[in-house]
């Protein structure tokens, strides 16, 4: 166990790393830069328009849709995972077993294109 | 106090210069791919490009960082702005650690670990938070839409480069990727699974938000999309870590396709030459693939994006896990190394 953490240990002391080379720059930036706030200048970019509404507005159900497949799809990857590193020990048995995961999954795939899920017009 | 300095301090220390070891020529090559990138399409459309600062315009990064550095860090007034400042900084921390796991050479790597694909792996799917978290802090409608198309478009292609990984995995059995590389040394894997390295590569431009994917940015209708509010060393992040990006993506390439740091051929002449000389060609090789695509092909249009992704990508690498995995069954073709 102290051993696996210990190799784990590099990327912890890297994300420190990263993170204060991160912050530091954004402090040098508050540091060094030039600061003239303008009610203009610091409102919101909209092509030289005053804002019209909040930007915060209704989208395209569309983009939850993505989502959804994206979170079934991911997890079917995860399990592909062990499944792709031991398939030498799981043999045919475990290679059947997989494809028909697989197969319920596709069937699946296949009723969303055809519902239109996946069309963008 | 001696018993201290050798168990804890020192490992603790070498990690460190270890680290800056890595880091330093990466941030490196990261300020020079920007110049590579202007050199490359400026030649490509028959200009000079930058060629002003420095002999050939090789201090162009360094000015280029030194003014933005004196720039005004502007925060928009309906801005979150805890969570405005923190999504540049996340883009970039997550594209330097990506790096711990990648084995420059043999045994040339920070942080060895058994899981190592998974890492990246997780790594590059959190990329995703730092653009929406910056089109959500924004509050400007361009960054709004800008982050919304990111992040369905980054979501998309994850989903095949997994696949794609796991019919690399398929022909290794292990997910430590200098296993990954040493598996590779009779035969490259961009050889036998073709299709499979022209997907993972094509996704990785999409991954990456590169032309001819750069639809979150499309300056032509979205003004550069989620990075419009962003001025200074906040705006600096978002580059150096999209470049970062597209250098660990192409790195991660090279592992899973190109053999790494193996030369190309098993003679001794090439076998003399250092295995990082051989990875940074190859990035290098990568990355001009990269540039080149951009100086060449027109932008996607969305719906396109999103057919190619999900109509074609996904059945096809999920089809050829299945391929890869049947040939390996019924042929017996099992891989040697089993960790």
């Amino acid at each position: 166990m102290e051993e696996l953490l210990l190799e784990y240990l590099p990327i912890l002391i890297f994300l420190g790393l990263a993170s204060g080379l991160s912050i530091a720059m954004v402090l040098a930036s508050v540091i060094i830069g030039a600061r003239k706030p303008d009610p203009e200048k610091n409102s919101a970019y909209e092509c030289g328009f005053d804002a019209f509404d909040d930007a915060r507005m209704k989208f395209d159900v569309r983009f939850y849709l993505v989502a959804i497949l994206f979170i079934i799809f991911d997890l079917e990857v995860a399990f592909l995972f062990p499944w792709a590193i031991s398939l030498s020990e799981i043999g045919v048995f475990g290679f059947w077993s997989m494809i028909v995961f697989l197969g319920i999954l596709t069937v699946g795939f296949i009723y969303e294109w055809r519902k239109g899920a996946l069309e963008w017009e | 106090m001696v018993d201290f300095w050798w168990s804890y301090a020192w490992p603790t220390l070498w990690i460190v210069i270890q680290i800056l070891f890595l880091v330093v020529p990466l941030l490196i090559v990261v300020a020079y791919l920007t110049y590579a990138e202007r050199k490359v399409i400026g030649l490509m459309q028959l200009r000079m490009g930058p060629n002003v600062v420095g002999p050939f315009g090789l201090l162009q990064p360094f000015a280029d960082a030194l003014k933005l550095m004196t720039k005004e860090l502007i925060i928009p007034t309906g801005a979150n702005r805890v969570v405005f400042l923190m999504a540049p900084m996340l883009t970039f921390v997550l594209a330097m650690v990506g790096w711990a796991v990648i084995p420059v050479s043999e045994g040339w790597v920070i942080s060895d670990i058994n899981v190592g694909v998974l890492y990246l792996f997780a790594i590059s799917s959190l990329g995703v938070y730092g653009i929406i978290m910056a089109g959500w802090a924004s509050n400007s409608k361009y960054p709004f839409l800008g982050a919304l198309r990111s992040a369905a478009q980054m979501v998309s292609y994850e989903v095949s480069i997994g696949f794609v990984i796991i019919t690399v995995l398929l022909a290794v059995g292990s997910l430590n990727l200098t296993d990954i590389v040493l598996a590779q040394k009779n035969l490259w894997f961009f050889i036998p699974l073709l299709p499979m390295f022209i997907v993972f590569v094509i996704s990785a431009l999409a991954e990456t938000n590169r032309a001819p994917f750069d639809l979150p940015e499309a300056e032509a209708e979205l003004v550069t999309g989620y990075n419009v509010e962003y001025s200074a060393m906040a705006f600096a992040l978002f580059f150096l870590g999209e470049y970062a990006n597209m250098v660990l993506m192409s790195g991660m390439t090279v592992i899973l396709f190109l053999g790494g740091w193996l030369p190309p051929f098993d003679i001794a002449i090439l076998n003399w030459i250092p295995g990082v000389v051989w990875f940074s060609l190859k990035v290098s090789l990568i990355l001009f693939v990269f540039l080149w695509v951009r100086a060449t092909l027109p932008r996607y249009r969305y719906d396109q994006l999103m057919r190619l992704g999900w109509k074609v990508f996904l059945p096809l690498s999920l089809g050829w896990v299945v391929i890869t995995a049947g040939a390996i069954v019924l042929f017996g073709w099992y891989p040697g190394i089993v960790n």
